[in-house]
């Protein structure tokens, strides 16, 4: 599959060849059967889907969205996005899951979350606190508030403190340049930051 | 729909609202929601129902001054309050129909320091005046109106003619014609053609497109759905940054508005056009705001750009001719088609037509989204509109065009702004961040910090952004830290002209603008770190260490 050819980016992308054979293959979950290859008008030879990895009626929500987009391997970042708002972060059960439901390679699912920031593969703590570190943030002072925040939480961004409590990271502009240096709590946006407010916020979690 | 229809609802809308006396709108925006104005705005409605007065209280998106958050707008006063709290409800409310602001507290300065005067909205005519979930508010102020124009008495055509009359160009940071980049368009050939508006707001210090979507997204829609008929496209795609809840939510919203009403779905306004719009959500990735790597994205994949040749244009989307415009370019296509494109292009420089939405922040009086027409200088908008530097500090440089811009000093502050001007200048327009900064600014640490991100932000895909920004933070971090000699410096300029001329996209082209602007400006600062081991602005903090091993070398 050359790049000239019209619609060879994307195949190539998504099903990694596009020699016409019947074999299907097992990967991880025993038993379960997934497209090699596809036949003709483009369509996968086999389009069984996997089982869903457990009872959790969450997993109901990420089908639908699949369901929405026609299970189409384009639906890969839409699909991500609400295993991490459904159940907090992606895991490798899960990111196996969307990949073989989208009939996406293993691979190119991991890639792409691996890729985007806003894709968490590690289990947020019970709050979380997010720094903006945008030009505007910056300008006014933002660093200090990270360097406090590592000083309180004893964590640096992107991380949780052991107990789970508190997950500390940063985030590139939310667009509330307005009221720089902004902070997040718990999504909750507060502007004017100062050092002396977060540490208290902060404290208000880790002792609680 | 048809006109007359379209007028029906407009005149229905302006019934409900002609039952009042008087409107108050309270800004929910994302600025102002952080202030609590959602309680603002439930105190104003307790009071406005105890009173006999006639009065509604409306929702509204962004006002502009978020400084000044939370705000509320009078109707038909005009008049604005800033720095609202659920206590100045009664007296807001008690004042309707007075002579202005008397008995209250002066806190509200109904002036708003003339922040206001000296701007022209155009892309944000709608923002703080109608509620952006509400179609029909849209409907009554004009909107859809140049949508149905143009399906019942113009072709695509003569749409196109309209907006390359009107010299609109980009408003995205390109600055390329819009006309000339939707006839390109409309001329490949093709079964299946798409359109995509790029709300992936990437660049750290602006936050217009966020704007518009949350306080008028009717007007994105219209403009992406006149640009379909130009082109002859039936799918429209709208990205936006994840990190955008509201106005994420607000757009889903609208769209589903748009559809009720028939502006977007089979037979349009009684034509055979059809077109609908889904939305695509970001997942933190800079380089996605650059259109090869956005199609990237959008297809589910990782986004990085590819080599152009060939073009969106003729290969975008699924290998499809597809027309990528931003969300503020979008935004300003219903005016142009409504007033038609002369209107347009009576306002602004020879080459830099219309008006530009720019967010002022930093170090500034009154930060905030303005509206102003090209060819005002940076002075005007700096000192007049945003009010100075606060606490008495002195001005020291404005950035524009976020990691791909520039800082500018002093010596520029009655430069016109139009994008010609500003690349002349060793900056860009950008997609609008406009961040002023004052005396305890480190230029050398603003571009490390600018390098930082383009860093973290490559996508990997080619070599020279990959390492080469990897190797110009080291060496800015060398210099912050007063450890650099002058080799570095040389070094430092050479790999801004490699990084600069061999990347494959935007990002790594532009990222050494940041080192070179300054460089260009404030070469004095570089060289009070490198040879003197000093910060002029005392950000940079040098070990003893090296402060004496460079004192030892002075005394010896």
């Amino acid at each position: 599959m050359g790049i000239g050819s019209r619609r060879g980016r994307n195949d190539c992308a998504g099903r990694g060849c596009r020699i016409v054979c019947n074999a299907t293959v097992e990967i991880g979950n025993p038993g379960l059967r997934l497209p090699l290859a596809v036949g003709e008008n483009n369509m996968p030879l086999y389009a069984e889907r996997p089982p869903l990895p457990s009872d959790d009626k969450r997993w109901r929500i990420v089908n639908g969205t699949m369901r929405k987009h026609g299970y189409s391997r384009n639906a890969l970042i839409e699909t991500l996005h609400t295993v991490q708002s459904s159940f907090g972060f992606l895991d490798e059960p899960s990111i196996r899951f969307v990949a073989q439901s989208l009939r996406v390679p293993l691979s190119q699912a991991y890639g792409v979350v691996t890729f985007y920031h806003f894709f968490s593969l590690k289990p947020p703590g019970r709050h979380t606190c997010t720094i903006c570190t945008g030009t505007a943030c910056y300008i006014k002072g933002s660093d200090k508030l990270v360097a406090q925040t590592e000083k309180v939480l004893h964590i640096h961004p992107g991380m949780t403190t052991p107990d789970g409590e508190v997950s500390f990271t940063t985030a590139r502009c939310v667009g509330a340049c307005g009221r720089a240096p902004v902070a997040l709590f718990d999504g909750e946006l507060s502007g004017q930051m100062e050092a002396a407010e977060l540490t208290q916020q902060l404290e208000r979690w880790t002792t609680q | 729909m048809n006109v007359e229809e379209l007028h029906e609802i407009a005149a229905a809308a302006q019934e409900e609202r002609a039952k009042f006396d008087y409107e108050i709108n309270v800004c929910m925006g994302t600025g102002c929601l952080s202030q609590h104005s959602d309680k603002v705005k439930a105190a104003i409605e307790k009071e406005a129902a105890g009173c006999e007065k006639k009065c509604h209280v409306r929702r509204t998106g962004c006002m502009g001054l978020c400084a000044a958050g939370p705000l509320v707008l009078m109707e038909p006063s005009e008049m604005r309050f800033g720095h609202v709290h659920e206590g100045d409800a009664k007296a807001i409310v008690a004042s309707l129909g007075g002579d202005g602001a008397g008995g209250l507290d002066p806190r509200l300065d109904p002036h708003l320091g003339g922040y206001f005067d000296g701007q022209t909205h155009v892309v944000l005519e709608n923002s703080g005046h109608i509620d952006p979930e509400k179609i029909d508010e849209y409907i009554a102020r004009g909107g859809y109106e140049a949508l149905v124009k143009a399906l019942t008495d113009m072709n695509p055509g003569s749409v196109i003619e309209q907006i390359s009359k009107s010299g609109l160009r980009g408003r995205g940071g390109g600055g390329y014609p819009t006309g000339l980049k939707w006839d390109t368009v409309a001329k490949v050939k093709g079964a299946q053609k798409y359109v995509i508006c790029n709300g992936d707001e990437g660049d750290p210090g602006a936050f217009m497109d966020r704007s518009v979507l949350e306080s008028d997204p009717q007007r994105v829609i219209e403009g992406m759905a006149i640009a379909a008929y130009a082109i002859g496209a039936t799918k429209g795609y709208i990205y936006v940054r994840a990190e955008y809840p509201l106005a994420v939510q607000r757009l889903t919203v609208a769209l589903r508005e748009a559809r009720r009403r028939g502006f977007l779905g089979n037979g349009i306004c009684e034509t055979t056009f059809t077109f609908d719009i889904d939305i695509r959500l970001g997942a933190g990735a800079f380089v996605c705001g650059e259109e090869t790597a956005l199609i990237a994205s959008i297809e589910g994949q990782r986004g990085t750009p590819r080599p152009r040749p060939p073009y969106p244009a003729v290969s975008g989307l699924w290998g499809d001719p597809t027309l990528i415009n931003n969300v503020e370019t979008f935004a300003n296509v219903a005016p142009i088609i409504r007033h038609g494109g002369e209107w347009f292009s009576s306002m602004g420089t020879a080459r830099s037509k219309g008006t530009k939405v720019f967010a002022l922040t930093g170090k500034i009086q009154r930060t905030g989204l303005v509206e102003v027409p090209m060819g005002m200088t940076l002075r005007q908008i700096i000192f007049g509109i945003g009010g100075g530097v606060p606490d008495g500090r002195k001005f020291k440089a404005v950035q524009t065009g976020g990691p791909s811009g520039g800082c500018l000093p002093e010596e520029h502050l009655d430069l016109s702004i139009s994008y010609d001007a500003l690349i002349s200048a060793g900056s860009m327009m950008g997609s609008g961040g406009m961040i002023v900064m004052d005396d305890t600014s480190c230029m050398v640490s603003v571009a490390r910090f600018f390098m930082e991100f383009c860093m973290t932000e490559s996508c990997g895909k080619c070599v020279p952004c990959r390492a080469g920004t990897v190797q110009m933070f080291e060496l800015l971090t060398k210099i912050t830290k007063g450890e650099a000699t002058h080799r570095d410096l040389d070094r430092l300029t050479e790999l801004c002209e490699v990084v600069g001329a061999t990347s494959l996209c935007g990002l790594g082209q532009t990222a050494p603008n940041p080192v070179l602007s300054t460089l260009r400006y404030f070469k004095h600062e570089y060289l009070a770190h490198i040879d003197e081991k000093r910060c002029p602005a005392g950000v940079c903090e040098f070990s003893p260490a090296t402060v004496d091993a460079h004192r030892g070398e002075v005394h010896a």
